[in-house]
């Protein structure tokens, strides 16, 4: 049975689309067909993040409107098999994502695709709860600082009000927690929320952490999803985020500040 | 910690400033999530009852619904009046 995972947070710059790219490419590694859907509309940036933004010809908007169909739109990635991704549009258009619309597209890509990963965008509004509405599971993504982790709290309110299945009685969406852009160093002097601090909080189950890394700028840069950087910390704690996603339970690293060499202390570094 | 940083940071930590204050902020929220969808709109309207009689501020009336248990649910209405000024 096909999943659909959304990759939420009510804020933005939080590490959603950093995410989706991580977790569909490490999903698709793991041999499951997936596909990533932006559902940024009118600020699509999946495709720079994944590096195939010159292959964009069709978009979601234009499938919705019967403009392409799904396989004119969807763009295969060249490094990793069984990987896809669909384009958000550029358009300006608020009313582009209607649910019927939505819903029709998510249904034809589960009947080819074992995982579909919405990345979200920002805020509370349309585009953001048409992201969320049909999801089988809820990666809530959240950096450890105050307004990141109300504004999770907010989204975990409308998954258990306003998704297809709430609205239905069905059971609830799935909820993990996504902590991004960890900062175990500022963590160790109290200058910044910690993993447990974050977890009371928002009381549901830690799927990974995920260190502040130069390693997801230079992943960015050059357009390739940083969990294909195996040797970088952020690259390593998306890996474990996909086994824990897949029932594994495994022990969670770039927890504490890395101990740092006599000079570094001294000189800082 | 280098010994810059040692110098740098004369604040104090805040973390746990961070952490007592989302607790509350959240608590609250949740709470207010909970309540039906015409619970705000309540609020207004018996604000404004209430300020043909007296002048008072948002903040100076509370309305709240607490399950009780299944079946029963109490609305709580707290009110401060202010000081009564006598002439
Ligand atoms: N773990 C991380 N370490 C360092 N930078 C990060 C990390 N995660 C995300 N970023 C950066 O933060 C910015 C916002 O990330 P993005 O994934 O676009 O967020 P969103 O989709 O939630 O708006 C980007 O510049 C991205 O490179
Ligand atoms: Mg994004």
């Amino acid at each position: 049975m096909a999943k659909i995972i959304v990759v939420t947070s009510g804020k933005g710059g939080v590490g959603k689309t950093t995410s989706s790219a991580a977790i569909g490419t490490g999903l698709a590694l793991k041999g499951h067909s997936t596909v990533i859907v932006d559902f940024d509309i009118g600020l699509r940036n999946l495709d720079l993040v994944m590096g195939c933004e010159r292959r964009v010809v069709y978009d979601f908007v234009n499938v919705i409107n019967g403009e392409a169909n799904l396989n004119q739109a969807l763009i295969k990635d060249k490094r990793v098999n069984n990987l896809y991704i669909l384009p958000a549009s550029q358009t300006r258009d608020k009313d582009a994502l209607t649910r019927d619309g939505v819903g029709k597209v998510l249904e034809e890509l589960k009947e080819n695709f074992d995982y579909i990963i919405c990345d979200s965008p920002a805020g509370i509004e349309t585009g953001a709860l048409m992201a969320l509405y049909y999801a089988d599971e809820a990666i809530v993504t959240t950096n450890p600082e105050v307004s990141s982790v109300r504004d999770s709290d907010r989204i975990l309110g409308i998954l258990h009000s306003k998704s297809n299945r709430a609205e239905r009685n069905m059971d609830p969406i799935k909820e993990h927690l996504l902590l991004t852009r960890y900062h175990p160093e500022r963590v160790a002097k109290g200058e910044m929320l910690s993993v447990d601090d974050v977890k009371e909080i928002l009381a549901i189950p830690l799927l990974g952490v995920i260190p502040e890394s130069q390693s997801v700028l230079n992943a960015s840069n050059s357009g390739c999803p940083v969990i294909l950087d195996e040797e970088s910390d952020a690259g390593m704690a998306y890996s474990d985020a996909i086994e824990r996603l897949l029932g594994e339970t495994i022990d969670f690293r770039f927890l504490t500040a890395e101990k740092k060499g006599i000079f570094k202390r001294i000189f800082g570094g | 910690m280098s010994l810059l940083d040692y110098f740098r940071s004369s604040a104090k930590p805040t973390a746990n400033i961070a952490k007592e204050r989302l607790q509350i902020i959240v608590a609250h929220e949740r709470k207010q999530r909970h309540g039906p969808d015409y619970l705000p709109q309540l609020k207004q309207d018996i604000l404004e009852v209430i300020r043909r009689y007296v002048s008072i501020s948002e903040d100076q009336v509370s309305v709240q619904l607490e399950q009780k248990e299944d079946d029963l649910s109490v609305l709580e209405l707290n009110v401060a009046l202010p000081e009564e000024r006598s002439a």
